[in-house]
């Protein structure tokens, strides 16, 4: 730990220790409530036929016989459902020139991807609405498919959207500094094209919703499985044109998000226009295949990149071009584009280069809609960069730390700049990459390496630097016309027996928000953790505010709760002082007493505060008004966004007969500023880091030739496994950020940010000895094989 | 994921089972540990009007010596190959394979004689049957029979089952002393369907192979014994030239289909590895 001491360094701080999630052992018991386990009275169960069609006209849809069916409510088409909802378009204003066609529940004419939802039904029971849609005949006339980047670019080629000049929905530029000149006088150029699969997140918990519209109220009541209630408020609001004031989101227990559970799906709307339509509540939970086609997916770019050095290994400039396909359509509303966006923004950013250039093309194609999901954007910057830093390194004749060591941007230079315009506020790239090198033994397993060489096994060993952004101010999607806050807010009251309840608007999705929150008001407040209950999801029980997602829990949320703490403890010292006849100013709260803040001496229960305050206020002086409730917005001032940053390690073996690949160790040292509770920190780091060394082995959502997702089952679809994954060994540097009292960053995707590239460059590393290369994500024993011309 | 209604009947003996089949037709699945059947039923990639249940039928119980054989039941468990004392003594091939085969939850409940029933090609027991020339009692309207493992496995999910019969036991000849046994497979996780897969047994005297048989999994239609590699092997201590020659014989034993993620090529040149290690075992006496 090497941040400098403040108050939240005291030794008994809750801020820096580790402790259990109040509610891991709620969850781990079975008594977690999630949104499949509501049973509503009068609930009905909705299901979707789904287009068999990447591509194709609806010409005509028959539902008669499954509405016969005894059991069945309700068979909804897109018209059905385009009568009481307005279409929603995914584009953002500050995406300057971009393009997306307007969306519907359910589409009217066409479908755009294979799965695409057509029609609804609504049944007493799941299995009933299924049987119904075996009885419903849809026919469908073909279109041209548009499945592949080179398809969709071909002058000529079929349009995904009739009208439209071409497949394009959005092209962006990035230049500075002469970047021509550059290569031009460099003594080494390296160049590569890389390509990244598409995956998809694969929650625990698929998607989940209970729409309940009461007619009576005029209110709709919307139990979702979602990152963001207060951005579904909104929207559910202005589609279905209910006041925002009778729409309630309840975000109950989540299995898991990491990015996916914030975007508009389509299933989910109809959901809500369904029980509008009935008047009763509607459940629709989506199963593991169902997830496979209409979850988000992310990644599917190709990057062609280039880098230029002198001759001592300097790097002087990069060159980038970015192509990533994106599906029919931008995601709603925060669109497709954020992450080739975020690609071809933090290409570089360890290092101090300015030069550079990029040009982002997003693309449509007859697939699902890819999005936000865990780390946008970092992985496939970081993997091309760092690769092109190791290709460089090769040919300078430097060690990839000594080139590294070399090009980074020293930890005393602060602020600093990105070669794409980013401002960093302070990073400490040495002090990772030091601590990095005494982590993993470099020398040692150098040495190891070329001893098994020897023998004829061949390990790799890789290292990759990464940049990440967290705290998002409006600058990501407020000033692009989205309704989506980067503020946060909570209610804190003490209670009539002396504990605190707060609500807050950061949501918690498996990953610790509310044992960091409950820890901070503790911490602030002089209270027992267990005497702070956290209190998250609702829209008519919690303020307004981002909830969670890139990265900003921490930092903004956490900021939040702390001055909001400290406003209750103001009020709390102020009735005390009062009571006690002193200055405000000589008391303090430990432990839940009272104390004088010189001796520390115990002077009174807050307890025995908050009892005379609620019970017995005829006791305090005449005009005294106890304000044992405050409230506090916080939103994030100063630097646009808190870039952390950090370095990740790899050791692993290649098995150059069948092309497996074993990790054998992992490593990361990663700076997130003040670390709030180690425990936490370091679980999302390896988690993290595990879906890192999925996308790098073995998730990718495969596609025919006539746009099938081929391997839509977790049969086929491989996530990591515990018997696959390393150990992962985690160092700190913390770097609080100036911003705020609290002084935290995110780290939520720090880990998949660099683990990826970290592979790719050990893999290539390892495969060394045969001349062998290897530039696509993920890395298969079939790209090994071939690669080592095996077969 | 919800299955289409189905009626249910509990079977207490082998001629319960089979009227109730009998009578339902075609309609009818036998069900046991119902690990391929109820994903199956859930996709409605099946939906049988009648499940007969065959897991209490106390026949289909029980592993046991029987003349030269070991008896297995068909309703004995994948995770009783791990912890049955005689399988790991009289068929230790098949204990070799259990622990491959799926996840504990899987082998808690999957029956070694539903395996071989579905015989799925990427399956590990049913390419053993081969290796270890099992025999399959089969019970049915016109009677009993037993057939060897080498005539079961007739085409994609096909075997010599006919509609209506029941897989009742599954006799494995008994393990020798002058025997050995290799099994190993690749796959991409631990518990996934393996790419290719593999095991074997041989009979020797001293370092000369009087007999092998060897069989994979996950490289064509069926499971597979490599009767060109076998052949090859016959009559000859394992040396390294040995290995390659059967290795090689594996082009004329194995065609494997084209699939979306693994060429052919590359699974013969698997298999070819795979062999070539598990002979090396072998050699080593393991």
């Amino acid at each position: 730990m090497s941040a400098p001491l403040t108050s939240l360094d005291r030794p008994n701080s809750y801020i820096g220790r580790s402790v259990p999630r109040p509610n891991a052992k709620r969850l781990l018991a079975g008594r977690g409530r999630y949104v499949s386990d509501l049973r509503l009275p009068r609930m009905l169960y909705a299901a979707f036929l789904r287009s068999p069609y990447a591509h194709a006209k609806i010409v005509s849809i028959n539902a008669q016989q499954a509405r016969m069916l005894e059991g069945v409510h309700l068979v909804a088409t897109g018209a059905d459902l385009a009568r009481i909802c307005t279409p929603w378009t995914g584009t953002l204003d500050h995406f300057k020139g971009m393009t997306s066609a307007p969306q519907l529940p359910l589409p009217l004419d066409r479908v755009v991807w294979a799965g695409q939802a057509v029609v609804a039904v609504v049944a007493e029971s799941r299995a009933i609405a299924e049987d119904a849609l075996e009885l419903i005949e849809v026919d469908y006339e073909d279109l041209p498919v548009v499945v592949d980047i080179d398809g969709a670019r071909e002058a000529g080629g079929p349009l995904i959207n009739p009208g439209s000049a071409n497949n394009t929905c959005f092209r962006s530029q990035l230049d500075s500094g002469p970047v021509n000149e550059a290569f031009a006088q460099a003594a080494h150029v390296v160049e590569e094209e890389f390509s990244f699969g598409r995956h998809t997140a694969v929650t625990l918990e698929p998607r989940a919703i209970v729409a309940d519209y009461d007619p009576a109220a005029g209110a709709l009541t919307v139990h979702h499985a979602t990152q963001t209630p207060y951005q579904f408020q909104d929207l559910y609001s202005r589609h279905y044109k209910i006041p925002e004031a009778r729409v309630r989101v309840i975000a109950t227990d989540i299995g898991g998000s990491f990015g996916m559970k914030l975007h508009v799906y389509h299933e989910d709307m109809a959901v809500v226009g369904l029980s509008i339509l009935l008047g009763r509540p509607v459940k629709y939970v989506a199963d593991r295949i169902e997830s496979f086609v209409s979850d988000i997916h992310a990644r599917d770019h190709r990057v062609r990149a280039r880098m230029a050095l002198d001759a001592k290994g300097e790097i002087l400039a990069m060159d980038v071009l970015d192509l990533t396909a994106i599906g029919a359509f931008s995601t709603y509303p925060r669109t497709s584009v954020v992450e080739g966006n975020q690609v071809i923004r933090l290409m570089g950013a360890p290092y101090r280069f300015k030069n550079y250039r990029a040009t982002l093309e997003v693309i449509f194609q007859n697939k699902v809609q890819t999005s936000q999901y865990r780390a946008v954007g970092h992985p496939i910057a970081c993997a091309v960069t760092e690769r092109l830093v190791d290709m460089a390194a090769a040919k300078v004749g430097l060690d990839p730390f000594a080139i590294r060591a070399q090009n980074v941007i020293a930890d005393d230079a602060y602020p600093q700049t990105s070669p794409s315009g980013y401002r960093f506020e302070a990073l400490s790239h040495q002090a990772c990459l030091k601590q990095l090198h005494e982590m993993m033994d470099h020398d040692a397993l150098r040495a190891e390496q070329a001893d098994l060489r020897k023998r004829g096994i061949y390990r790799g060993i890789g290292i990759a630097a990464f940049v990440e952004i967290t705290n998002p101010s409006p600058a990501f999607y407020g000033v692009g016309g989205a309704r989506i806050s980067s503020q946060d807010g909570a209610i804190l009251s003490l209670t009539p027996s002396g504990e605190v309840r707060c609500l807050i608007s950061v949501t918690e999705q498996g990953q610790g928000t509310e044992a960091i929150i409950s820890q901070i008001v503790a911490d602030q407040l002089g209270l027992a953790q267990e005497h702070v209950k956290v209190i998250t999801g609702d829209t008519e029980v919690t303020p307004h505010g981002g909830a969670t997602w890139a990265c900003r829990g921490a930092g903004i949320g956490g900021e939040t709760a702390l001055q909001a703490a400290r406003a209750l403890k103001r009020n709390i010292l102020e009735i005390a002082a009062l009571i006690l006849q002193e200055q405000p100013s000589a008391l303090d709260i430990i432990d839940g007493e009272v104390v004088d803040a010189a001796t520390r001496n115990r002077r009174m229960p807050i307890s025995e505060i908050a009892r005379i305050a609620y019970f017995r206020s005829d006791t305090l002086p005449p005009g005294t008004q106890a304000q044992l409730t405050v409230s506090h917005h916080f939103a994030p001032q100063g630097y646009p966004f808190a870039f952390t940053n950090g370095i990740q390690g790899c050791s692993l073996e290649v098995d150059v007969e069948t092309g497996f690949i074993k990790v054998l160790k992992h490593f990361i040292v990663e700076d997130c500023g003040r670390v709030i509770n180690p425990m936490l920190v370091d679980e999302q780091l390896r988690g993290g880091i595990v879906q890192g060394l999925g996308a790098a082995l073995f998730e990718e959502c495969r596609y025919s030739e006539t746009g099938q997702l081929v391997n839509g089952s977790l049969a086929d679809y491989l996530v990591p496994m515990p018997m696959e994954m390393p150990d992962i060994v985690i160092g700190h540097v913390e770097t609080p950020t100036a911003d705020t009292e609290l002084g935290a960053k995110g780290v939520g995707e720090a880990g998949t940010a660099a683990a990826s590239a970290c592979v790719l460059n050990a893999v290539n590393d390892a495969l060394t000895p045969f001349g062998a290369t290897i530039n696509s994500i993920p890395i298969t024993p079939t790209k090994i094989l071939k690669a080592l011309k095996r077969f | 994921m919800k299955a289409r209604a189905f009626s249910y009947f509990r079977a207490a003996t082998i001629d319960q089972a089979l009227d109730a089949h009998a009578r339902a037709g075609e309609d009818a699945r036998f069900i046991a540990g119902g690990q391929s059947l109820v994903p199956a039923l859930s996709l409605r990639l099946q939906a049988p009007r009648l499940l007969i249940d065959i897991t209490h039928i106390d026949e289909l119980r029980g592993v046991r010596r029987d003349g030269g054989y070991l008896r297995i039941g068909a309703l004995t468990r994948h995770c009783e190959m791990l912890s049955e004392p005689l399988i790991a003594e009289f068929a230790p091939l098949l204990h070799a394979a259990a622990p491959f085969v799926a996840h504990p939850a899987i082998r808690n409940r999957g029956t070694f004689g539903g395996s071989i029933a579905l015989a799925d090609p990427a399956s590990e027991f049913p390419a053993m049957t081969l290796a270890l020339d099992a025999e399959i009692e089969i019970a049915g309207p016109s009677g009993s029979r037993r057939v060897k493992a080498d005539d079961f496995f007739v085409e994609l999910f096909e075997t010599a089952l006919q509609p209506g019969e029941l897989i009742t036991a599954i006799y494995v000849p008994l393990f020798k002393a002058d025997q050995r046994f290799a099994f190993d497979e690749l796959a991409r996780r631990r518990g996934d369907y393996a790419l290719v897969g593999c095991g074997m047994l041989a009979t020797f005297t001293g370092d000369r192979i009087d007999d092998i048989r060897i069989s994979f999994f996950s490289v064509g239609n069926t499971p597979m014994r490599v009767k060109g590699a076998e052949l090859t092997l016959i009559g000859s201590s394992l040396d390294a030239e040995r290995i390659a020659a059967a290795q090689a014989a594996l082009e004329g034993d194995l065609a494997p289909p084209d699939s979306d993620e693994i060429p052919p090529a590359m699974r013969l040149h698997l298999a070819r590895v795979l062999l070539g290690r598990l002979l090396g075992r072998l050699c080593e006496g393991e």
